[in-house]
């Protein structure tokens, strides 16, 4: 246990925490996250003075815990499920704490409310970027074990005893003599009591669920059906959408001819919109078949005479600008003038879709007074805001229920398809789901960025580094979604990750990044974001130096990394289940890769077979990771195996790529993803820890591609730069018998 | 206007013959456990069972389905091996989104009582058809595994 987990001092506790009663009896535990930017959650606690002084409702406060007369807790969940386990990991660090039972537990999705749903992290209401244990690993318990603190003593209270003697278990408080009150008798008077000064936490030694291989509360209904995602939405007098929006980005609807597409038993209405079409139907058939029969005419506008080969050729153009000073320590021309050894070169990532399973989908219900949603997303504010602006009613007439998404992988950080849903609903009365075939899916995504990343480095006689130079260009993610978070001549915080501050002992490091937005394509976050990215091109060119100074590659990161002591231990761990070292037959080879990514630390070693026609058979794929206390160890492993699988996809097989103005991929026949057929089991190795937990969700996706290279290096000497392989002329061989 | 026997009931649906299953499942008789994925028989999230077959309803049309037995996943837990996939999966932890996992479960189900004991190829053959982009494959093969050895 760490020190300053075991007794919390802090001056700021009686702003961070506040109870109170609720009108229809019950208590209420508000927990209002440390204030990192937006201070407004706290502040309002602040100055309505200590707890108690005034009635707060859940509307009024951070209501993230309520418990009820008859002793139900729910938890107003502000992270969205969507596969990544964390609504039963978050539930479990309050239960832990409060020493209820995980069933016990209701969960309620969080509406839109910026102010006491942010992030402290990522400074908005957001699940992304791997950050919800981290944001809620200790205000969550806190709020916890504030709840069992007043329980307790409103226990103590009524019996007349000391609350020393009395012990919170499953619900219940337990007395000396065997009396025993469950919360809900309790909540009354637990809510009248002062928020203590003192909240101490438990041990990690202590923790009954924590840390626990616990089953997960969202995946019996996921097995027989009875889960419902948005596309399974059903409202009564609902009628289904679907759009054929304008194939080029930035062009508009010209004409178009319905008249065939009327014809269609089952369409209803066909709803020309600014950039698109849609045709609502009594059911997805008919909406869809309607679309199919429209003749459209499109005003493409500028961008249809761009191609993929221009947007790369600026981003070669913009390689020679100056951009944006990222990292500038020591002298990079004097340490690379006369050194021994120089080593160049470019790496390339393609822009790549999300191909979420679920497609785009969004129900949507415009009425006088208000606009309501039924739609999963991550990011439920900007949801509300986009929705107010299309439907021109104030956000806080904008209703938002947000519910379980199949599949996001970042895609639904972004409002793009919610806009369009109030956008088609506006013109009726009754409520619209939206579904956007996969083809749109695919045309219409907001893709991971094209990079372009150069490298320089030279070695010293003993073939370490003595200089390195980084030049990343690409689009800026940042600059479209979160401008204000920009540095200096358009620094983006993200395409600089892990490249501006590599874990490795590298003197004269000159990193510098040169915005360069593709015109035709929006670019956004996908799954691994800025680390994803920085963990490839350095992990490469790390690999690089390490081949040209004649070393091991993992002797030559262990040399680099001595003051990393986590990182040396999860590669050290990695290569030796990997049985690194031993020989292979010819054409095989193992390759690796390491970093700290999203808090946790990962190395993955990939153990290849390839054949001289391109065939390539992937028989080991090794993870070793320290994220810190496992909340679940289970979930942990999950995330891992499920990650790097993900991130193996897009390395083998995924580019999007640009004829026209037209995206040319359109759905899982020339966008291929990974099969079972196609899958290397994953072993998963965890580090015995007790740091704070890190991020898990993303970081087995960021190492991958790199080892994949790596590996594929060792087993032919061809070093592939430009991802994916299949660009290379890779193919996937069949599993052995 | 088709008939059609699903989980063992009769439904009459008033569809033009064209329409594909998975829509006659979800949108006219609300069953919505069969999912929609690519409408192109890419992905198997639409799986059902047709005479004990796993296929992709989303590009089978209802007119074609008269008078075969279909199964969804909302009857899978009627059956003895159905239960033991859909408690394979719990205790595997197969399960991230979920999104395809009812797919999953319906081709698990079918390739297990065709073959109880598959081999990895078997596995592969049977399984291959259902994408899952959270990518559980690791775990969909040890589940499978577990049912094949109980």
């Amino acid at each position: 246990m760490s020190k300053d987990d075991s007794k919390l001092e802090s001056p700021e506790r009686r702003e961070l925490i506040k109870v109170s009663g609720l009108a229809l009896g019950g208590l209420l535990i508000a927990t209002c996250l440390p204030p990192v930017i937006h201070k407004s959650a706290a502040t309002q606690i602040v100055e309505e003075g200590a707890s108690g002084d005034s009635p707060a409702g859940p509307a009024e406060l951070g209501a993230f815990i309520r418990i009820d007369p008859t002793g139900g807790v729910t938890l107003i969940m502000p992270k969205i499920e969507m596969g990544q386990g964390v609504q039963s990991s978050l539930a479990a660090m309050l239960a832990e704490e409060l020493e209820v039972d995980l069933s016990q537990v209701t969960l309620q999705e969080a509406p839109p409310n910026e102010e006491l749903y942010v992030d402290p992290i990522l400074n908005f209401q957001a699940t992304g970027g791997s950050t919800s244990a981290r944001s809620f690993w200790r205000p969550l318990r806190e709020a916890g074990a504030t709840g069992r603190i007043l329980l307790v003593q409103a226990a103590a209270d009524e019996w007349g005893i000391s609350s020393e003697v009395c012990e919170a278990r499953n619900g219940a408080v337990h007395g000396p003599d065997g009396q025993q009150l469950g919360y809900g008798e309790l909540v009354e008077a637990a809510a009248e009591l002062p928020v203590p000064e003192q909240i101490p936490l438990k041990s990690p030694d202590q923790f009954r669920l924590i840390g626990k291989p616990l089953q997960r509360l969202d995946t019996p209904p996921k097995v027989n059906g009875s889960a419902k995602f948005t596309t399974d939405l059903q409202l009564t007098d609902m009628k289904i959408a679907t759009t054929r929006t304008c194939p080029v980005l930035g062009g508009t609807l010209a004409s178009v001819d319905d008249r065939e597409a009327r014809r269609i038993p089952g369409v209803r209405e066909i709803i020309p919109l600014k950039d698109a079409v849609a045709v609502i139907g009594d059911h997805t058939w008919a909406a869809i078949q309607g679309a199919r029969a429209l003749k459209v005419e499109w005003n493409f506008g500028d961008n249809a005479r761009l191609s993929s080969e221009q947007i790369e050729q600026a981003l070669r153009d913009a390689a020679d600008r100056d951009g944006a000073l990222a990292t500038d320590e020591g002298d990079i021309d004097a340490a690379l003038d006369g050194v021994d050894t120089q080593i160049e070169a470019e790496y390339e990532m393609p822009f790549l879709a999300h191909a979420a399973l679920e497609p785009m989908s969004c129900v949507a219900q415009v009425r006088v007074d208000a606009c309501e949603l039924w739609v999963g997303t991550q990011v439920p504010v900007m949801a509300q805001q986009a929705a107010a602006k299309v439907s021109g009613l104030p956000p806080e007439k904008v209703i938002v229920n947000n519910q379980l998404i199949g599949g996001a992988f970042g895609r639904r950080l972004e409002v793009d398809f919610i806009a369009q849903a109030v956008d088609i609903a506006r013109n009726v009365f009754y409520p619209v789901k939206l579904i956007w075939t996969r083809e749109e899916d695919t045309t219409h995504d907001l893709y991971r960025p094209h990079y372009l990343d150069r490298f320089r480095a030279g070695l010293d006689g003993n073939g370490l580094p003595v200089g390195w130079s980084h030049t990343i260009v690409g689009g800026s993610v940042m600059a479209r979604f979160s401008p204000q978070a920009l540095g200096e001549n358009g620094l983006d915080p993200d395409a600089i990750e892990i490249s501006a501050k590599p874990i490795y002992h590298l003197p004269n490091l000159r990193v510098r990044y040169v915005p360069e937005d593709p015109v035709a394509l929006r670019v956004s976050w996908w799954r691994g974001v800025g680390q994803l990215h920085g963990a490839y091109v350095v992990e490469g060119f790390i690999d690089e130096l390490a081949i040209a100074a004649e070393q091991d590659p993992v002797d030559y990161r262990l040399r680099l990394l001595q003051d990393q002591p986590r990182a040396q231990a999860v590669l050290r761990l990695a290569a030796e289940k990997a049985g690194w070292g031993q020989t292979l037959p010819d054409g095989h080879g193992r390759g690796v890769a390491v970093h700290q990514v999203f808090g946790s630390y990962l190395a993955t070693v990939v153990e290849l077979a390839t054949t001289p026609q391109g065939g390539l058979r992937i028989n080991r794929l090794i993870c070793a990771v320290d994220c810190g206390l496992a909340l679940n160890p289970t979930s942990v492993r999950s995330q891992i195996e499920g990650g790097t699988l993900f991130g193996l996809s897009a390395a083998l097989f995924n580019e999007v790529t640009v004829k026209d103005g037209h995206v040319q991929q359109s759905n899982f026949h020339d966008y291929r993803q990974i099969r079972i057929s196609d899958a290397p089991p994953v072993e998963v190795h965890l580090i015995d820890s007790q740091e704070t937990p890190g991020g898990i969700g993303e970081a087995g996706t960021a190492l991958i591609a790199p080892a994949l290279v790596n590996a594929l290096y060792a087993a032919t000497g061809k070093r592939i730069r430009r991802l994916p392989l299949s660009r290379a002329g890779y193919h996937v061989l069949a599993r052995e018998a | 206007m088709p008939t059609l026997t699903i989980n063992g009931d009769t439904h009459q649906v008033d569809v033009p013959e064209d329409m594909p299953l998975l829509w006659v499942l979800r949108d006219v008789l609300g069953m919505t456990g069969t999912k929609y994925g690519c409408g192109i028989a890419q992905c198997g999230a639409c799986t059902v069972h047709l005479d004990g077959n796993a296929v992709r309803s989303c590009v089978l049309p209802v007119g074609g389905v008269e008078g075969k037995r279909i199964e969804t996943i909302e009857a899978m837990e009627n059956s003895e091996l159905g239960r033991s996939v859909q408690s394979a999966w719990l205790e595997h932890e197969v399960v991230q989104c979920g999104y395809c996992q009812s797919g999953q479960i319906m081709s698990a189900v079918a390739l297990l009582s065709k073959t109880p004991q598959p081999d990895d190829k078997e596995i592969d053959l049977g399984m291959s058809g259902n994408l899952c982009r959270c990518c559980t494959y690791t775990r969909i093969r040890g589940a499978i595994k577990s049912v094949a050895k109980a």
